[in-house]
């Protein structure tokens, strides 16, 4: 049992602990894959070649990334503010919507005026809806956890109402709106490098992933640069500190709520606008809980986030391959491996700093 | 000796460390049966642990225990329980949902059932009400209790377990004077009874009072044990610090300037109805330190918070400089362009974000200050280099501003936060327990900043509970009581006695 | 009497669907009363679902499955508390992992075992929990109006994990309210302080409760791979782990109240079932989904103080560190 907290060097608090600890884990679903029969060190080569080894495996890697960045800013922007944000799902679910009802209904807008707003509103939709359960902690003292789980479940119920009754389309058996124009679209990777010089396989990776960069950037600076980042980290570690500064963490909760919410939206813009071009239901496919353990990994820093939602891409696209190869290894392995992580990295942060903490006492020979 | 009854408690050499403190270091102790034992010393000199390790609730890095004369390994509370000890925590040990009889019997129900259990803590309750004047209705719901009550039932869970010897740890904290007498005298009976009762207070005005031996603790050892009647407040606050204390201020006289602040009748009511603060009227002027005395929880903090636009009264105005402060006005950001500062009694709750490198905390309530960065941006190069700059004029060790404010010691914590708010030029400065938890060489350096703004003409307001400090640094005391102003005194003027009848709400019309 | 039928017919489904709820109501209960916070409820029904099923169907006993469920919930439960309790992190997002866990591993294990897309063979005869008839179900049913026949169609036929799930309510109430453990467990989730000073210890108490989180949570996922269903389906809980955590803050953390949360919410869930495509007379089609929709908007209101008033245990989801 640990009383005092333990005191780690930085570079081993910010880059070792959650380097052990996504290894414990991998080395967790290595044995679940022993457990069924099949070679761990197979699969890890399949798994890799299928991520790494050719154009359109790194394509469809950061593909997947692209989700895993914004799903996991949006976990890390709340972290910063205290307050854990599980509702990445159902706000992306509302963004998509969002996306989806201007992509239709502004059709007749040209693509250069049509796809920004499009994002805007992918963006203030997922915002409204990461605002509304920060705006009930901070004016009406309900737990964002708790009302982010209901709004989850409030949004794909009101998805399938949408689908099926309203705007899903006419005339077919699936609930799902018409395709947008060609021209509401985000353009596919392949087409936007082509001029160039650079050829891509046709893949869904697409202009989002660009986004999903200078998102990490502008996290950055929001963060660590800015006064507002300023207050919003200083209302996480110490409302009452923040309140003697003069900051209203009320005000602040809503802001990042609203942030978080936005940036959880970007999963709806590459999805919606990037890959599938009509709503349907489920886009989020859980990305929004993945997100939970790539911000813990990347230890909330735009950098971690990066380099987590990277690793989550490789096991997400190696995965799909894998499992063509061993159909055994489904995609669900990488749900274990990611709640496997979102417990070494999250909740057992204490144990595993205690296991660095002595293996770094082991290196240092005393 | 030999005559005499093994002593109650016998610590003999007790050490304990928490990472880089010694708390305690070589204590030594002996409680004689049947008696009222006290354990003076500053904040931070280790009382509290030496407690909870005969407590049990920490276990001693070396060292003995003995009770009633037989060698005892107490490791755990229930360890302290069976050897017959009972401890009344300084935050109380109760669940405040549930009702009185229920926390009394809690980790003592007598059988799986708890029927058989209270109905046996029933009668007991009514015996021990009978016994001490300890009278409480066993259903009530403890949240719903008055302080002094919740202590009572603090008292009966010790009593209900059969503790032979009780430990207090500042018990009077909390209490108005007449119901620190109350317990005195419950103390007395306890000890007439054969009850040992060990009790730990910083307050020398308590130690003569009730205590028949008194041992005094410094910086984790034990320095001095006296025998009550044959020592006096000024030996063992000499033995408490280690010095002659009685705080000289160096301070020249200046007549006050003009009138700064203003708050008239101020109301501050809270969520539950209770009255915080009454018709509070008070004037500061440039140049002058106005002290506060008190007894924690008075009403003084929330004065403070008022003031700082940390809450808002329910009634009444607050001038600065003439001008009426409109509630829009009456927020920390508002009030510290005005030039209201603020530095808060508790540094860790508020003036500081102890997880943020100090130079961070350098700018805490000025982080939309436009020298810091530009437009939205803050520039972290122009925070390190101010703050390195403020550092080495307040000494602030080590100077480093990359350095985890968590890391520093109190006293340094304590030089960022007023290096912080007396930079920038204040009028007013509204200063809550200035030393706490700070070394005595950081005492003296913060006393005499404070002195050298208010010779340059800022106007302070001071709180602590420290009445020396408050009688050493203030130009004119206002003693507060129950929320009110009960008197107002000029320093010069100001007697301890005096002050003390005006703190317990002995007001001049009524004396 | 065809209208009285219908309503025990909805009565009855009703009850079939607050069965799994009640459970994990109950289970985030006790956990929460003992300052634990659980939002992994629905991964170890989903554990409890599979492990009951794989193993009911191995054995070809569903009392066999009933204790694999309650083990394997209980293995997931001591999880929790070693990351919440014994390392004090947070509980909340270990809940989130147990729940992907669980998500993850019955589907890749059911794949790998019976390749059926992460189904388990369907359950059989003594494999699966049957109906009760209660003594006396036809008797009363001829001989008393009404109240013989709700006794039929709802009270009685239901499966032992439903009667089960009864005796659970029955026994945490009177546990909670009358018996030292409970004393203790209420009093750690309020003040664990007072607890560990009065001699007891905090962790022994929070793990008990976790245990018995887990074994609740069990009996609520095997209830619905073989009782209300015949074997496991990927993703079978489908939120009712969640919805049992609504009941919990709807019931105010308190047993004869979470009943009623869960009863009004598995009426919700009948109805809705019953309504899809039925037209009401004057208010025309009632979409499916707004009816799906109001338990977690009715939590939603609830907890933000516009109905009543929520009170959660005061150290829930705080870890326990001993004060300096």
């Amino acid at each position: 049992m640990s009383a005092a907290p333990i005191d780690l060097p930085r570079w081993a608090d910010t880059a070792l602990v959650p380097l052990v600890s996504v290894a414990a884990a991998l080395v967790i679903a290595g044995l679940v894959v022993l457990g069924i029969g099949e070679s761990p060190l197979e699969a890890t080569a399949l798994l890799l070649r299928g991520a790494l080894g050719s154009a359109e495996g790194i394509s469809f890697t950061l593909y997947y990334t692209t989700n895993f960045i914004f799903t996991g800013l949006a976990v890390a922007v709340a972290f910063h503010a205290g307050l854990f944000n599980i509702g990445g799902e159902g706000q992306a679910t509302i963004a998509g919507i969002f996306a989806a009802l201007a992509c239709l209904w502004l059709a007749p807008l040209p693509g250069v005026l049509l796809v920004p707003l499009a994002v805007l509103a992918a963006a203030g939709g997922g915002a409204l809806y990461g605002l509304i359960p920060g705006w009930l902690q901070a004016t009406r003292g309900s737990h964002v956890v708790i009302t982010t789980i209901m709004f989850n479940f409030l949004a794909a119920t009101l998805t399938v109402y949408l689908l099926v009754e309203v705007i899903g389309k006419p005339g077919s058996m699936q609930p799902e709106t018409a395709e947008f124009a060609s021209h509401a679209i985000l353009t596919p990777m392949h087409r936007l490098l082509a001029p160039l010089g650079v050829k891509l396989p046709a893949t869904p990776l697409n202009s989002a992933f660009l986004l999903a960069l200078a998102a990490l950037v502008a996290v950055w600076a929001l963060i660590f640069r800015s006064r507002l980042g300023y207050a919003i980290r200083t209302v996480g570690a110490n409302p009452g500190a923040a309140a003697y500064a003069g900051i209203s963490p009320a005000r602040i909760t809503m802001v990042a709520m609203a942030i978080s919410g936005a940036l959880a939206g970007g999963l709806a813009v590459n999805e919606v606008m990037g890959v599938q071009h009509r709503l349907l239901l489920d886009f989020t496919a859980g990305y929004g809980f993945v997100g939970i353990a790539v911000a813990l990994m990347g230890r909330g820093h735009p950098v971690g986030v990066a380099l987590a939602a990277l690793l989550f891409g490789v096991l997400y696209q190696g995965g799909a391959e894998l499992s063509f190869d061993k159909p055994a290894i489904t995609r669900d392995m990488v749900v274990v491996i990611g709640g496997v992580i979102i417990l070494f990295a999250g909740a057992l942060d204490g144990l595993f700093r205690r296991v660095v903490a002595s293996l770094l006492r082991i290196g240092r020979g005393d | 000796m030999t005559a005499q009854s093994a002593p109650a408690i016998e610590l003999s050499g007790i050490s304990k460390r928490f990472g880089p403190v010694q708390a305690n270091r070589d204590v030594s102790l002996s409680v004689a049966a049947g008696s009222i034992h006290g354990i003076v010393g500053e904040n931070g000199a280790g009382k509290s642990t030496l407690m909870s390790i005969l407590y049990g609730f920490y276990e001693a890095d070396s060292g003995e225990v003995a009770i009633g004369g037989r060698p005892r390994r107490i490791r755990s509370p229930a360890d302290a329980i069976a050897a017959g000890i009972g401890m009344v925590h300084q935050h109380f040990m109760l669940v405040e949902t549930l009702s009185v009889v229920e926390n009394v019997v809690l980790g003592a129900e007598g059988g799986a059932w708890l029927s058989g259990g209270v109905s046996r803590a029933r009668a007991e309750l009514a015996r021990l009400a009978q016994d001490y004047g300890l009278a409480i209705d066993p259903d009530a719901i403890v949240g719903e209790l008055s302080v002094g009550f919740q202590q009572r039932v603090e008292i009966l869970k010790a009593l209900y377990r059969g503790a032979q010897i009780l430990i207090l740890d500042e018990p009077t904290a909390v209490l108005t004077p007449p119901e620190a007498d109350q317990l005195f005298s419950l103390l007395r009976a306890l000890r007439d009874q054969g009850k040992t009762v060990i009790l730990i207070t910083h307050k020398l005005r308590e130690i003569m009072e009730v205590t028949d031996r008194v041992s005094v603790m410094r910086r984790g050892e034990m320095v001095a044990h006296l025998a009550t009647s044959e020592t006096s407040p000024p030996e063992l606050a000499e033995a408490m610090v280690g010095r002659r204390v009685l705080l000289q201020v160096e301070k020249a006289p200046r007549p006050r300037g003009a009138k700064v602040l203003e708050a008239i009748g101020l109301d501050l009511v809270d969520a539950r109805g209770v009255a915080l603060l009454s018709g509070v009227n008070l004037t500061l002027h440039a140049g002058e330190i106005v002290g506060i005395a008190g007894v924690a929880g008075n009403g003084q903090s929330e004065l403070i918070e008022v003031l700082a636009g940390l809450s808002h009264p329910s009634r009444g105005v607050v001038r600065l400089g003439g001008q009426i402060l409109s509630s829009a006005d009456r927020n920390p950001a508002c009030l510290r362009k005005l030039g209201v500062m603020h530095i808060p009694e508790d540094r860790h709750r508020t003036g500081l974000v102890t997880a943020f490198p100090a130079a961070e905390n350098s700018i805490l309530g000025y982080q939309d200050d436009p020298a810091l960065g530009p437009g939205p941006f803050l520039s972290p190069s122009t925070i390190a280099a101010r703050a390195r700059e403020t550092f080495a004029a307040y000494d602030v060790r080590p100077p480093d501003p990359e350095l985890k404010t968590a890391k520093f010691s109190g006293g340094n914590q304590q030089k960022i936060v007023l290096a912080r708010e007396i930079e920038r030029a204040p009028k007013v400065l509204l200063v809550g327990q200035p030393t706490r938890g700070v070394d005595i060489g950081a005492i003296e350096f913060i006393h005499r900043r404070l002195i050298a703004l208010r010779d340059a003409g800022v106007a302070i307001l001071l709180v602590s509970v420290e009445l020396e400090e408050v009688m050493a640094l203030s130009d004119r005391i206002l003693a507060m009581c129950g929320g009110r102003i009960t008197g107002e005194r000029m320093a010069e003027a100001a007697d301890e006695r005096d002050l003390g009848l005006l703190m317990a709400g002995v007001t001049e019309e009524a004396a | 009497m065809d209208w009285v039928a219908t309503f025990a017919v909805i009565l009855d489904s009703a009850i079939r669907l607050s069965v799994p709820l009640l459970c994990a109501a109950l289970a985030g209960l006790w956990s929460e009363r003992a300052g634990v916070v659980d939002i992994g409820l629905e991964g170890k029904m989903l554990i409890a679902a599979f492990a009951s099923a794989v193993i009911a169907a191995q054995s070809g006993s569903a009392w066999a499955g009933l204790i694999a469920g309650m083990l394997a919930s209980i293995a997931l439960s001591l999880v929790h508390g070693f990351a919440a309790i014994t390392w004090r992190g947070n509980q909340i997002v270990s809940g989130v992992a147990i729940n992907m866990l669980a998500a993850g591993l019955t589907v890749i294990l059911g794949n790998a075992w019976y390749g059926q897309g992460g189904r388990t063979p369907t359950l059989e005869g003594a494999a699966r929990f049957g109906e009760v008839t209660l003594p006396f179900a036809t008797t009363l049913r001829s001989h008393i109006p009404v109240l013989g026949l709700i006794y039929d169609e709802v009270v009685s036929g239901q499966s032992a994990p439903a009667y089960l799930a009864v005796l659970a309510l029955v026994v945490t109430a009177v546990v909670l309210k009358r018996t030292r453990f409970g004393l203790r467990l209420r009093a750690v989730g309020e003040n664990p302080a007072a607890v560990d000073t009065a001699g007891i210890s905090v962790a022994g108490l929070r793990y008990g409760a976790v245990i018995i989180c887990g074994a609740l949570c069990g009996l609520g996922g095997t209830y619905l791979a073989v009782s209300q269903s015949a074997g496991f389906l990927p993703h079978m809980t489908a939120g009712k782990g969640f919805i049992a955590l609504a009941a919990v803050i709807f019931a105010n953390w308190r047993p004869w109240q979470a009943l009623w949360a869960c009863l009004l919410f598995g009426a919700l869930d009948a109805i809705a079932i019953r309504l899809q495509g039925v037209a009401l007379p004057g208010i025309g089609q009632v979409p499916v989904q707004a009816i799906q929709a109001l338990p977690y908007l009715m939590t939603v209101i609830l907890l933000a103080g516009f109905i009543g008033k929520s009170t959660p245990p005061k150290a829930s989801g705080l870890p326990y560190v001993k004060e300096r």
